[in-house]
């Protein structure tokens, strides 16, 4: 934010003075009637007689905000909620062995580490299978509730939020990989067999449908609330 | 067009003049601190040859058992196709098949596509499909997740050490060395391939055609063809169509962030 305007390349044309505020005036392309291509960068100019404008270098649709964003988001994030209940109360491992029987669900794993004094461990899986989605479902519920509702409050740390969120989301199928090799492992006969339960099923499904929420989840929506630099651009 | 050197923030939509960055430098976006864009090296060789290498790497670790189990004289081990096809018979389709795409299906898919793309780029010319190649990696990309089944696997292994004995197998070092190569591969934006294929042309920035194809050339050139219909006119205008104080909107420069 400390960089002004190089005088080059930022007074071309029919720029407003700038020389007094202290921070650069920023231009939006869907201001300057330009819509940049997600999937190449090409920015171009907006094709208003088109109802589907593709990209004139790579040939993708192009959008100039995700379309149905929010809704998008709103629905993926809740079927995500109503997973994440059984993926926590469902068992995702059941042991039988020849001293009996039991059922794992993700929370009695991590205590279960925990008390045998496998802390290292118990963390790793207590912050990817619980900590992550949790905060993933809630940071993009909040996210969405304050774009949705116009909010001006601190867009550039939303932005590194979000993308936070997007970092770490991935690292929540953590569980699904270790349910995955335990099942193909254990298999001693009559001694001991694990097999996976439905919590697993639901989890899977938890962390799929908030990494498509947030894929659908449109930053540039937050910063259309914010005008650049507190002045209004023509 | 006057539009080629611009570019826009994905997160804020802000607009920026695009400049050539010192090498192994990226510019952010003033406003929200995006990543903007990357340095582009023309020189393929080193990227091409950690995909190669991750290539090979990939099937040996897809090839051999991953980790053995002995307790009891009875042993088991089991690799990574194995695993998966154990969770397909204990009923759990949908989750073997999810396993299936983020461990395999994807990562191989990358591999291959930047491969297809990468060799003849080096040779200098732009392989046919160019840009739906380009288009599967980026959708793939966000769900190939090797590295997080590398600590998958090293949990698992933890998870089992006080059950039975563990012998670690071939595949996995062989996922190991993958993790670090697909570090390395995922550093690198294929969007910036869009840049190397212009240069690689020679011909200026290439357009996409309605037949699929890629063409490179002046752009009056192009405005000039014969089968342009009324829409491909509205995409491509030609010069004498511009406004020509329409476009250039104030943007700050990229600072460079060595």
């Amino acid at each position: 934010m400390t960089d002004k305007p190089d005088p080059d390349t930022a007074g071309t044309a029919d720029t407003p003075d700038t020389s007094g505020s202290p921070e650069p005036l920023y231009t939006t392309a869907k201001e300057a009637g330009l819509i940049g291509c997600h999937a190449c960068n090409r920015v171009q100019k907006r094709v208003f007689t088109v109802e589907r404008q593709l990209c004139v270098r790579c040939g993708s649709p192009l959008h100039r905000r995700n379309p149905d964003s929010v809704a998008r988001t709103w629905a993926l994030l809740l079927s995500a909620a109503i997973l994440y209940i059984p993926a926590n109360l469902y068992p995702v491992l059941h042991t039988s062995s020849i001293v009996g029987s039991e059922d794992d669900t993700i929370m009695s794993g991590v205590a279960m580490f925990w008390n045998d004094g496998d802390y290292p461990l118990s963390a790793i899986i207590f912050i990817a299978s619980i900590l992550v989605p949790m905060l993933k479902l809630g940071t993009l519920a909040f996210l969405t509730w304050a774009t949705q509702s116009g909010s001006k409050w601190r867009p550039r740390q939303r932005t590194t939020l979000y993308r936070i969120v997007e970092k770490i989301g991935r690292w929540s199928m953590l569980d699904i990989f270790v349910v995955t090799l335990t099942v193909a492992l254990v298999r001693f006969g009559s001694l001991a067999v694990i097999t996976p339960g439905p919590g697993a099923l639901a989890f899977g499904c938890v962390v799929v449908l908030t990494m498509l929420a947030s894929m659908q989840f449109d930053p540039r929506l937050m910063w259309d609330h914010i005008e650049p630099s507190g002045k209004k651009h023509d | 067009m006057e539009e080629d050197d611009l570019i826009a923030c994905h997160e804020c939509d802000t607009l920026f003049h695009k400049r050539a960055l010192p090498s192994r430098s990226s510019a952010k976006c003033t406003r929200c601190g995006a990543t903007l864009y990357q340095s582009v090296s023309s020189n393929l060789d080193k990227l091409c040859s950690i995909t190669l290498a991750a290539l090979i790497t990939f099937l040996i670790a897809q090839a051999f058992p991953i980790v053995e189990l002995e307790t009891n004289g009875i042993t088991s081990q089991t690799t990574l196709i194995g695993a998966i096809v154990a969770l397909w018979g204990e009923n759990m389709e949908v989750i073997a098949t999810m396993v299936f795409c983020a461990t395999i299906l994807f990562p191989l898919t990358e591999l291959i596509a930047m491969l297809y793309l990468l060799v003849p780029l080096r040779a200098g010319f732009i392989p046919a499909g160019f840009s739906q190649v380009l288009r599967a990696i980026q959708f793939v990309r966000p769900w190939g997740m090797i590295e997080v089944f590398m600590l998958g696997i090293l949990v698992t292994l933890v998870k089992m050490v006080s059950i039975a004995r563990v012998i670690p197998e071939a595949a996995l070092f062989a996922f190991g060395a993958l993790t670090l190569l697909f570090a390395v591969i995922l550093t690198f934006d294929p969007r910036a391939l869009w840049e190397i294929a212009e240069r690689a042309g020679g011909h200026g920035p290439l357009r996409y055609t309605p037949f699929g194809g890629l063409r490179s050339g002046p752009v009056s050139a192009y405005s000039a063809e014969p089968h342009s219909s009324l829409s491909s006119d509205l995409l491509h205008p030609a010069p004498s169509h511009r406004t020509p104080q329409g476009t250039p909107p104030d943007a700050a420069a990229p600072p460079m962030k060595p």
